[in-house]
């Protein structure tokens, strides 16, 4: 067996993941991308008990072990995406706010956000200004 | 070029491809069935390999648990059945970065190892990788058995907290849902969580 040819399966799934992880907006199909990538390690794991000199089959153990820290970062990552798509109804990564990130309440829809949005009404533009007007100057009304 | 070449070379042109439809299709739960097919895949590699262990579990946990997960969270964040636009972010620079990387790595790979050839070691059955982690890794072992735990306290904790009383996204988590925003909030938080979605469903 020659294990170039797991090694450059491996690669080149990584890239793909990494592509996939780059260019998904959706939180969910981010979180398959991720998986590509966490397989194409355990590839390179599998590979390397089987071709190098070392501790017998403690490269198929890591493999496990990382199977199942993928499994509990799935569990986790997607109850954050499903309390992230309760908040602001939709799993759109862009519209993550990482200045509100330890407010328990999810904070305000962000202003830019009902600026770009599509169909934000009035009413949600009137929401953001009230609350960015109590947050005690933090944040501008763009 | 032996048999196990052969196989390793056709599971990893189904792996690609089925990975690549992965990160370009336009259709969210047709994404989530081409994963299936790239994790099968993979799961095959690992049966060339000789770990049999390995990809079993593989098909159980990741083809089995993840990819339900998945879909489910496909279908809870109310995804559309049709092609949806504005999937995906502008391409080239992604592009960029994922093919530098796996060019890269490719190349780092393929240099270090050129065209040698290595003899199959025997196939890793369950008894003999048992013996390895219940020996050798009988540590790590607990710690993930721990680390499992709070993975699973951590989802619960996150999915039943305060979260909006009309979607009714989990319906594992109506009940506390229901319950606990009236004890331990303020009637205007309540008022502003209930906007929320409202605001958002518009988008």
């Amino acid at each position: 067996m020659h294990p170039v040819i797991p090694y450059l399966i491996a690669a080149l799934l990584f890239g793909v993941g990494c592509y996939g992880v780059l260019v998904r907006r959706n939180a969910v199909l981010l979180l398959m991308s991720l998986e590509l990538m966490l397989n194409a390690v355990n590839l390179i794991l599998v590979t390397a008990d089987t071709s190098i000199v070392g501790v017998p089959r403690s490269g198929q153990v890591f493999a496990l072990f990382v199977i199942v820290l993928a499994t509990a970062e799935v569990g986790v990552g997607l109850a954050v995406v499903l309390r992230f798509f309760r908040l602001r109804g939709s799993v759109d990564t862009d519209l993550l706010d990482t200045r509100r990130a330890g407010d328990g309440a999810g904070g305000a829809v962000r202003a830019e956000d009902t600026a770009g949005g599509t169909a934000a009404g009035p009413e949600t533009a009137a929401v953001t200004a009230v609350q960015a007007d109590t947050d005690g100057g933090t944040g501008e009304v763009r | 070029m032996t048999v196990a070449d052969v196989l390793l070379v056709a599971l990893g042109v189904v792996t690609l491809g089925a990975a690549m439809l992965v990160v370009t299709s336009r259709h969210l739960v047709r994404a989530g069935l081409w994963l299936v097919v790239a994790l099968g895949g993979v799961a095959g590699c690992y049966l060339v390999l000789t770990a049999e262990l390995v990809a079993w579990v593989q098909v159980l946990l990741y083809v089995g648990a993840v990819v339900v997960l998945l879909l489910f969270a496909v279908m809870l964040t109310r995804a559309p059945i049709g092609p949806s636009p504005q999937l995906d972010r502008p391409r080239v620079p992604a592009a960029l970065v994922g093919g530098g990387a796996g060019v890269g790595l490719a190349a780092l790979l393929v240099d270090a190892y050129r065209w040698s050839h290595v003899e199959q070691p025997p196939p890793g059955t369950a008894e003999r990788i048992g013996a390895a982690v219940f020996r050798q890794w009988v540590l790590p072992f607990e710690v993930v058995s721990v680390l499992l735990l709070a993975a699973l306290v951590g989802a619960i904790v996150l999915s039943t907290r305060a979260g909006d009383r009309s979607a009714g996204a989990q319906p594992q988590g109506d009940r506390p849902v229901r319950t606990r925003p009236p004890l331990d909030r303020a009637p205007d938080d309540g008022d502003r969580v209930s906007d929320e979605p409202r605001a958002g469903r518009g988008r």
